[in-house]
């Protein structure tokens, strides 16, 4: 059986979430197969990403180079490409970070790639079996991957449920040597602009009413801010709002604008993407309301609604305001 | 600046309900709407941007079958130069590295500064722009919602990371880049638009055009393969809450007063 190896994400010293969840998609994938954690990054940062990830995983592998302070996927490809051996498999979180690096590291390596996995059906002979979503997660497929040079796999986060044990002890080997030395870069990382938090800060919400592409018209707005204005909510949406430049990014709740916690969630014509749900996986009750009963949201949901939000929203608005009189 | 942008033709989920066929070997296409993939249109738009500009020229390009054409014509109505749509049998069945391998191809015949493609498509795989870089030893950044051309030889890029947070790049080109949904506004195309480019003549290329062996596309030379599509057992999911609208609205309440949802 191919040796499994898993890339491990760390900020400020710390493993990312998805560090936790590799070792159990690996499990999934050939619970008897050895997995080996590659860590990369320099100083004592990495010395603590290291030493947590031997509490997750039997063996790691450290990369310690000061051009990896920030970590660049360009940078870091040919590293990997010198220390992974031929015919392996390799997870990686599927985010920012892994679909910089991974499409390309498989073509590096020969490989084959599966992008944003989400479950796996084991190995056989020389078949990776795993399963996909499509179409925004409206349909699932089964894929199949040739082993035989070695496969690049990017895990969707929060598919596979952490290792809340991390009970390993795992000895750390340093690599950096058989890594190599950092490629002249042709990309230069330059800085990072933090989100500026605009007039609400969604985060701190209690309630909030949060609307996606079923309020069809940037003139529909006005009958979701007066709904919450009567419940006493806060507004957030989903993606395609800001992209239609209909609310401000502040307002975006998901994995590329802000994760909420508030009591009360309320997703109004927001299908359920899974970088939308990652958003809101810390709300104890949420509602959905959308006219398509299939729709994603309702596997997330608490409660249900199956309608339109256009007719739904002022009739729910007029049954609070009576209520309060 | 010379841009190629390659996109694609795709059923748009936004307007139609996607349904798996009875055997699981497609989904339900007779009543689908197709349209060119969202992240693409963005990418197009960015690319006319940007030729508006700093001049140059835009090419999109498509791998598709007959009816991808009509997606070349409809970017070119935006304000496309060129288009090529990239049409074999031997295409048919491509994973990513297929397609990658069918666009570098093309690649290799012009002079292209600066190639987009969309952060992903239909199949949200998002791995062609990464692969195509790879193989043309370029540089590559995906998720991107921000380009400023510096000089003929570089461009700052702003790429969306985690939490709303926007990593800044330099870059030198050529490079490949993947576009995320956000980046602009991409105009509205008009029937007068699409009138204007009716007859445009659209070169279509196939492998030996391209010269590639054709086993290195297509299923032939896919190591990925999807072997069907189904719609999972789900879970318990939501309490769907049921009957006339004041009757549903009326268990809402009460449940959003339970919760703290009524202030």
């Amino acid at each position: 059986m191919a040796e499994i190896f898993a890339y491990i994400l760390h900020k400020d010293g710390k493993a990312d979430d998805t560090a936790y969840e590799l070792i159990n998609a690996a499990a999934k994938i050939d619970p008897e197969a050895p997995v080996t954690a590659v860590v990369a990054g320099s100083g004592s940062e990495l010395d603590s990403a290291c030493s947590e990830a031997a509490k997750i995983y039997p063996a790691v592998w450290k990369i310690d180079n000061e051009a990896l302070a920030y970590v660049n996927a360009e940078a870091v490809r040919p590293m990997l490409v010198n220390i992974i051996p031929k015919g392996a498999v390799l997870l990686l979180p599927h985010e920012h970070f892994g679909m910089d690096l991974a499409p390309g590291l498989s073509i590096k390596l020969d490989a084959a790639y599966l992008p944003d996995v989400v479950d796996f059906e084991g190995v056989e002979g020389s078949t990776l079996n795993a399963i996909r979503e499509e179409f925004s997660g409206m349909v699932s497929t089964h894929v199949a991957a040739d082993l035989s040079g070695g496969v690049v796999v990017t895990v969707r986060p929060g598919a596979f449920a952490p290792d809340e044990d991390a009970a390993a002890s795992g000895e750390v080997v340093d690599k950096s040597g058989d890594a190599g030395a950092a490629p002249a870069l042709m990309r230069r990382y330059l800085e990072t602009l933090v989100a500026e938090v605009g007039e609400v800060d969604i985060t701190k919400s209690e309630i909030l009413l949060s609307i996606g592409r079923g309020i069809e018209d940037e003139e529909n707005l006005e009958i979701v801010f007066d709904l919450a204005k009567v419940m006493g909510a806060d507004v957030s949406c989903s993606r395609p709002i800001v992209d239609a430049k209909w609310l401000e990014k502040s307002r975006q709740v998901g994995t590329s604008g802000q994760t909420v916690k508030p009591k009360v969630y309320i997703a109004c014509g927001i299908s359920g993407s899974f970088q939308h749900l990652g958003g809101i996986k810390g709300s104890p009750f949420i509602v959905a309301v959308n006219k398509n009963p299939k729709a994603p949201i309702f596997q997330a949901a608490d409660v249900g609604v199956a309608a339109d939000i256009l007719e739904f929203l002022p009739e729910l608005q007029e049954a609070i305001e009576e209520l309060k009189g | 600046m010379e841009i190629l942008v390659c996109v694609k033709r795709v059923p748009d989920s936004s307007e139609n309900e996607i349904e798996v066929k009875g055997d699981g070997t497609d989904i339900e296409r007779d009543d689908l709407v197709y349209s060119v993939n969202e992240w693409d249109n963005y990418a197009v738009e960015e690319a006319i941007q940007i030729r508006d500009k700093v001049g140059g020229t835009v090419t999109v390009a498509s791998v598709g079958d007959e009816e991808t054409e009509e997606v070349i014509r409809r970017e070119m109505a935006m304000g496309a130069d060129n288009g090529i749509h990239l049409m074999d049998d031997a295409f048919e069945g491509s994973d990513g590295k297929g397609l990658a391998t069918t666009l570098k191809a093309l690649v290799e015949q012009g002079s292209y500064d600066l190639i987009l493609t969309g952060a992903q498509a239909d199949d949200g795989a998002g791995q062609v722009g990464g692969m195509l870089a790879a193989m043309l030893d370029y540089p590559f950044a995906s998720l991107v919602n921000l380009i400023e051309v510096v000089d003929d030889k570089k461009i700052k890029v702003g790429r969306e990371i985690a939490g709303g947070n926007q990593e800044m790049n330099e870059i030198d080109l050529p490079c490949v880049l993947s576009i995320q949904t956000g980046i602009n506004e991409p105009r509205y195309v008009g029937i007068r638009g699409i009138r204007k480019v009716a007859s445009v003549e659209i070169p279509v290329k196939g492998v030996s055009d391209l010269g590639i062996d054709a086993g290195v596309v297509g299923a032939a030379g896919a190591k990925v393969k999807r072997l069907d599509y189904f719609v999972p057992e789900l879970g318990e999911g939501a309490e769907m809450l049921e009957g006339s609208t004041e009757e549903i609205i009326e268990k809402l309440i009460e449940l959003l007063k339970a919760k703290g949802g009524i202030k």
